[in-house]
This record gives C-alpha cells, sequence and structure tokens, in this order.
C-alpha cells in the first residue's frame, strides 16, 4: 500500500522532480539571473540609504544595518513562496506537469519533496546572493559586523523548507490563480511587515511581540540578527528548535494535502 | 500460469456514492492490441488510472506483469508507457529535454536512453523539432511526442488513453501507422477510442464499456459478424412504403429493425436486404452495406446522448 501510505513515501524520484525544475530554470537563466542580480542592490539602496535618512534608532546603529539580517530573511523567503506557490500551481493545474510526473516510479510525495527542496534551492541561491553584496558593500556600509555571519547560509535551509511547504499547501487548496491574492495578503504580507524585519520588536507593544513570537519570520530573523552582530544567544537555539518543529509540521501537511488533491 | 499482462478481476472504483467502475474482468496478453471502447463517461479513464496506479481500487483485483497494483506501485508504473487523454507535455523543457528528463525519472541516465530517444523522434518525425518548445508544435507533434514519451522505458504495455482524439485525418492517419509498426515489433497495448474505425484496424480483442460495466468482449470482426450481421440496409423512406418494404421480409427470419429519426436500420436481413435495396434502386433511400463496428457500438448502447 505504498502509494497511499499514512507516513511521507520519499524515495531518489524527490531529486528527479528537483533535476526537472533546475534545467527548467537554467533554459531561462538570462531572465531569471538579471532579476536576482539586480534585486539586493536595489533593495538596499532604496530600504536602506533612501528610507533610512529618515529613520533613528534607540540603539544607535544606522537603519541599513538594522536592516540587514530581515532582507536576508525576507527575499529567500519570497524566492521560496514564488516558486512554490505559484509556480507549483502552474505545475499542478495548468501544465499537468505532476499528472505526467506520477505516471511514472515516481510517487507523490518525491513529487512534493522535491519541489520543496527546490524551493529551498531557490530561497538558498537568494540568500546567499544577499549576503554575498552585504560583504562586497560592507566597507561603506557596516552591514555584517561579524564572520558568523556566514552561518546564515546552512541555517537558511530551514526557513527556505519552511516557506516552501506552506506555499505548497496553499497551493494544493488554492482553485483559480486568484486565490493566491489571499494568500499574499493573509499570509506573506502580514509575515512581511511584522515579522521583524522592518522595526525593532522590543519596541512595539507586548500583544505585537506575543504575536510576532508566532510569526516564523521573527525566529529566523532573531537568528540572522546573532549571527550577522555576532552576539550569539542561546534563544537562538530555541528559535532554530522552534522552526525545525513547525517546518515538520508543514511538510508532513503539504505531504497530506497534495496526495487529497492528486490521488482519487 | 498465465500469460497476461494485464489481469482484472472484479474491479471496482467508486468516487463516493457514485459507480464509476462496476465490477469488471479482463485480460490483457502479450503482444496484443486490447481495445475498450465506451461513450463519455463510460469509466474507461478511469480503468486505465487504475491500471497505472495513480488512482486507487476500490475492490478487486488487479495485476500488472504480476505484480499487485496497490502492493507495488512503482515497481507497475516503470514497466507501463503511458499516453494520458490531455497531453502533458513538459512546456518548460524543449521537445528533446521532454523525452529526456522523462527518462530520468525511470532512472535512465541520458546515455541508457539517447539511441532510444534519436529512435523515438526519427520513427514519431519529430527529429527536425528537437530543439523547439513544446508549445510551437501542432497538435498532432504533440501527440506524437507524447507517445514517443511514452515509450522511453521500454515499457512492456503501452496505454493509449485516445491517442488520435482532435486529431487531423492526416495526423491520425500517420499515428495508426506508427502504433501498428509498433504492434508489429510486438509491443503490448490498451487503447481507447471513440474510432471505431481505428478500434477496428488495431485491435486484436476489445471490449465495450457502458456505465462501468462491460457489455461485451471479442474480436472486432466477431463482434461486428454477431451483433450487427455481415450487412446492414439503411432506409430513407416514408412509412407507408417502408412497411410495405419490410413486410416482404420473411417472417421469424431472426432479423431486427431500428427506427432513428427519418433512417431505418435492418440488421440480418440476409438476401431479402439484398433484393429490397434492388427493388427501391436508389442508394439515397435504400442503401446495403457491410456491418461495422458502429452499428455494434450503438445497438449495444444505445443511441441517446449518455452524458
Ligand atoms: N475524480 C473524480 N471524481 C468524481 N467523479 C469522477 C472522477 N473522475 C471521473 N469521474 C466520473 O466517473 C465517470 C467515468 O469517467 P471516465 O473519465 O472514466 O470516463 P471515460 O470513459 O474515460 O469518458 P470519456 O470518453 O469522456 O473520456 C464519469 O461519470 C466521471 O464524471
Ligand atoms: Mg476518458
Amino acid at each position: 500500500m505504498t502509494a497511499f501510505a499514512l507516513t511521507p513515501d520519499v524515495s531518489f524520484g524527490a531529486y528527479r522532480v528537483w533535476q526537472r525544475n533546475r534545467d527548467a530554470t537554467l533554459r531561462n537563466w538570462k531572465t531569471e539571473f538579471l532579476g536576482i542580480a539586480i534585486e539586493p542592490f536595489a533593495i538596499i539602496l532604496a530600504l536602506g540609504l533612501a528610507l533610512g535618512q529618515f529613520v533613528e534608532l534607540d540603539s544607535g546603529e544606522k537603519y541599513v544595518e538594522f536592516l540587514a539580517p530581515g532582507l536576508l530573511a525576507l527575499f529567500p523567503m519570497f524566492a521560496a513562496t514564488f516558486e512554490c506557490a505559484w509556480g507549483s500551481y502552474v505545475r499542478l493545474e495548468m501544465q499537468g506537469t505532476y499528472e505526467s510526473i506520477i505516471a511514472t516510479p515516481i510517487s507523490v510525495d518525491d513529487v512534493i519533496t522535491g519541489e520543496i527542496l527546490w524551493g529551498t534551492t531557490r530561497a538558498l541561491v537568494n540568500g546567499s546572493y544577499i549576503l554575498l553584496v552585504s560583504f562586497i558593500l560592507n566597507p561603506w556600509l557596516h552591514m555584517v559586523d561579524s564572520p558568523w555571519a556566514i552561518l546564515a547560509v546552512p541555517v537558511g535551509v530551514l526557513p527556505g523548507l519552511l516557506f516552501s511547504s506552506i506555499s505548497i499547501c496553499f497551493a494544493s487548496i488554492a482553485r483559480a490563480m486568484s486565490h493566491f491574492a489571499y494568500f499574499f495578503n493573509l499570509v506573506i504580507n502580514p509575515l512581511f511587515w511584522f515579522g521583524g524585519a522592518f522595526f525593532p520588536f522590543d519596541a512595539m507593544p507586548r500583544w505585537v511581540q506575543i504575536l510576532g513570537w508566532f510569526m516564523p519570520l521573527k525566529h529566523v530573523v532573531d537568528i540572522y540578527r546573532g549571527l550577522i552582530t555576532g552576539n550569539l544567544e542561546w534563544s537562538m537555539l530555541g528559535s532554530l528548535a522552534w522552526l525545525a518543529v513547525v517546518t515538520v509540521f508543514f511538510y508532513v501537511l503539504a505531504v497530506k494535502l497534495m496526495r487529497r488533491r492528486l490521488i482519487h | 500460469m498465465t500469460s497476461a499482462l494485464i489481469e482484472a478481476r472484479g474491479l471496482v472504483k467508486h468516487y463516493g456514492d457514485f459507480v464509476a467502475v462496476d465490477d469488471i474482468s479482463f485480460d490483457i496478453r502479450e503482444g496484443e492490441c486490447f481495445g475498450v471502447l465506451g461513450p463519455n463517461g463510460a469509466g474507461k479513464t478511469t480503468t486505465i488510472r487504475m491500471i497505472t496506479a495513480t488512482s486507487p481500487v476500490t475492490a478487486g483485483n488487479l495485476r500488472v506483469a504480476g505484480l499487485d497494483v496497490a502492493e507495488e506501485p512503482r515497481k507497475v508504473k516503470a514497466v507501463l508507457g503511458v499516453v494520458p487523454q490531455d497531453d502533458n507535455l513538459d512546456p518548460d523543457l524543449l521537445v528533446r529535454q521532454n523525452l529526456e528528463v522523462y527518462a530520468r525519472y525511470f532512472g535512465l541516465s541520458r546515455d541508457e536512453v539517447r539511441q532510444r530517444i534519436d529512435e523515438a523522434l526519427e520513427l514519431f518525425q519529430l527529429d527536425d523539432r528537437a530543439t523547439s518548445n513544446v508549445d510551437d508544435l501542432s497538435g498532432g507533434m504533440q501527440r506524437r511526442l507524447t507517445i514517443a514519451r511514452a515509450l522511453v522505458n521500454n515499457p512492456q504495455v503501452l496505454i493509449l488513453d485516445e491517442p488520435t482524439t482532435g486529431l487531423d485525418p492526416q495526423a491520425r492517419h500517420l499515428v495508426w501507422q506508427q502504433l501498428r509498426l509498433l504492434k508489429s515489433r510486438g509491443v503490448t497495448m490498451l487503447l481507447t477510442t471513440h474510432y471505431m474505425e481505428e478500434a477496428t484496424h488495431l485491435c486484436d480483442r476489445l471490449v465495450i464499456m457502458h456505465r462501468g460495466k462491460i457489455l461485451v468482449e471479442g474480436r472486432p470482426h466477431d463482434l461486428i459478424a454477431e451483433v450487427a450481421g455481415p450487412q446492414v440496409l439503411e432506409l430513407r423512406l416514408p412509412s407507408p412504403e417502408r412497411d410495405a418494404l419490410l413486410a416482404e421480409f420473411p417472417q421469424g427470419d431472426g432479423f431486427s429493425v431500428e427506427q432513428v429519426e427519418d433512417l431505418t436500420y435492418v440488421f440480418g436481413g440476409g438476401p431479402a436486404s439484398a433484393m429490397a435495396a434492388e427493388r427501391v434502386g436508389d442508394p439515397h433511400r435504400a442503401h446495403l452495406r457491410p456491418g461495422n463496428m458502429e452499428d455494434v457500438f450503438l445497438l449495444l448502447t444505445g443511441r441517446g446522448l449518455l452524458d
């Protein structure tokens, strides 16, 4: 009964799906590359420097320095979300890609796992590049204070998996492209603004702080902030564990929901 | 000991309360082309989806190449080549990439299948489109590419769900020709179609399904002889004239008459049919022709729209 088993039935097939997405992306690498290459510069200039002129932080640090961990968390989140919400929905519903793949020895669970791994890869590429840009601009902007920052790359696997899984969950229940407006407005937008990327949480009312604890992005930003500033704290391990638990939950949910959508 | 590659016994499929496939049994033997005919909604695609381990079996026994479909879906899928009812080629990949990436889903490397892919592209006359976008291909080319894709894993059974629906006559004949070639090479096939001519041409044996059940099973020409008879008389006459003509037929001779709108069909009329046609002397009003699969299909499944 492996096809319809209760626990995820994952094989090497997940990697085949990952390879398919890689090949499809590399076919259009020029357009993809241009967007990825320019984005962080634009963001750092617009948000960090332009907006930063009007922001004064209690801590005395420059706004662009405060912003660095947030950008490192936000833009990979967007990359994963874009890939596994819109992208997966197109493959699922408009192109019949999933249907064609599950007619081969690859299981639904393999497909979903491969998709999530690919979304995670996009997030990692995106995050590594932002980090690289931060290092390059460091002599002028001082965005990175500690070599620990490099750990943000491996740590980024976790939010990559998490946001990919959440997005797949949504793609599996969406019935039309227009439904993604809900996803964007109800999930991604609040995460974007209240994830602790743009303003310090400490200054917020207590209820916002409590709310923030439930926001995955806040934990990601906290970890990155610790790594980038070099102020390592035990609470970062707590955040890591929190993220791991939530990631497993959404991964299993994504597999179950997609099975319900594809197997009938 | 059985040489059946696909063996279904008491196969049932429910969607909620709806019974889509209702206790069907059949064998598909090595090297044969097995047809499944049936009106829209008969349960053909549902049956195929169960065979290809993409839809769970509600009840019954289903084995492919000796493997239980529910127990070993991955192994079952590894020995099948599937051409789905709706094309689902990968528009994000080029024509040749479609085949290479699909082969990889079976764990086959590019080197292993290079020659097979070259052959398939040539056989399906796509070799000069290898680096095209899938979306730029005509409908017929897309269909051929889908069939080529189903062959990359060298399947034991090729499963074709309406392979020629929506194709123009040229493209359809090209596909038939290629399927005949595959058949002559010993490829076992399961084929569904709404083209009776296609079924008669290609299938060694076929079943006609209706509302989830199998109505008949047999070889096309046997079915035509048994159900429709060798000759069918079509009459387009005002009823008094028609009745006068039919009164001439020897009574109790086992012929049957079916009235559809202004057209009367006489099945199994024997020499009397030929005489009647001659008497009217106008092929527009009385036409004697050989029985065909379409007669069988319509006699068994009725003429009303079923969906
Ligand atoms: N996922 C599903 N959920 C509910 N009902 C379904 C589902 N899939 C098919 N059906 C129903 O099952 C019946 C059989 O459908 P199926 O697709 O097997 O027919 P078919 O013989 O392939 O028809 P066609 O010639 O139109 O392709 C139809 O009434 C269809 O509406
Ligand atoms: Mg069908």
